[in-house]
């Protein structure tokens, strides 16, 4: 049941990603990659990170796909033809490289997997212990007292994102 | 329990087509939205690790990761914006202007 769900997740989000790079036009690509999104979410769940999973859900698949397809009905980019001269010498150089590029990161991931048999009782927040406290709870605790510094920052990264593109789209005069 | 190499050959395998989607296409937007893929396959990672190291610092670092995400793209999109206002295309090859 687990290994159906976890393949039926997995073979939905790239053959999502897969459709998102080999779309023609721009609105397929972008309803693909909310479909992506959903499935690592699922995944998310899967790992026990039922918190990560419903924030993937809201701010990735609601927020940022939402500002994409507003951006794309406002622009309404042609489609692009893959059948051009252009794009058709490409795939010659990038296949080999995509190839290259997951076989090692596929090599990396085995070679962790061997190395962490080994030492893998690292740290304290196994499956049990989160189910006893809560994936949120034991979040929050760590978000708000160890990690309070960088998260108080990002207050402020998303201050200036916000300054930076109200500015930047402002009309000139 | 699922073993851990399953996730990350699955985030590996995301990555990969996000680089390649990036190489691949030129219309901004695509670029853009092969970018945030890639970023959702690191994610993958790091719940993972996360995971599987029974820690949960890697689940802060996604919610960073996301932070920067969503800033990420109301900046760029504010730039697609701007790019096809000025020079009324959204192919990254036509807007050459500071290319050397």
């Amino acid at each position: 049941m687990e290994y159906i769900l976890f393949y039926g997740l997995a073979t939905t989000s790239v053959t999502a990603a897969l459709v998102v790079v080999f779309a023609n036009r721009v609105i397929y690509s972008a309803l693909a990659l909310i479909v992506c999104f959903g499935a690592i979410a699922g995944l998310f769940f899967q790992l026990d990170a039922q918190f990560i999973a419903a924030v993937q859900v809201i701010v990735y698949a609601g927020a940022i796909m939402v500002l994409f397809l507003f951006v794309i009905m406002l622009l309404d980019p042609e489609s692009e033809d893959f059948s051009t001269d252009r794009l058709k010498q490409i795939p010659i150089l990038v296949v080999p490289l995509a190839a290259a590029l997951a076989f090692i990161l596929i090599q990396v991931t085995f070679l962790w997997s061997e190395n962490a048999s080994r030492s893998l009782s690292a740290g304290g927040h196994t499956a049990g212990s989160l189910q006893m406290t809560g994936n949120t709870e034991s979040l929050a605790r760590l978000l708000f007292r160890e990690y309070l510094l960088p998260f108080e920052i990002t207050s402020i990264l998303i201050l200036s994102a916000v300054l930076g593109a109200v500015i930047l789209t402002r009309r000139p005069e | 329990m699922i073993p851990s190499t399953h996730y990350l050959v699955v985030a590996a395998l995301l990555f990969v087509i996000g680089v390649s989607g990036v190489i691949l296409r030129r219309n901004v937007i695509t670029m853009f939205m092969c970018i945030e893929l890639m970023l959702n396959a690191v994610n993958l990672t790091f719940i993972t690790f996360s995971r599987f190291l029974n820690q949960l610092d890697g689940q802060i670092f996604v919610l960073f990761v996301m932070t920067v995400a969503a800033a990420e793209a109301a900046v760029g999109l504010a730039l697609i914006v701007i790019l096809s206002r000025r020079a009324d295309t959204l192919d990254v090859d036509q807007a050459d202007t500071m290319k050397w």
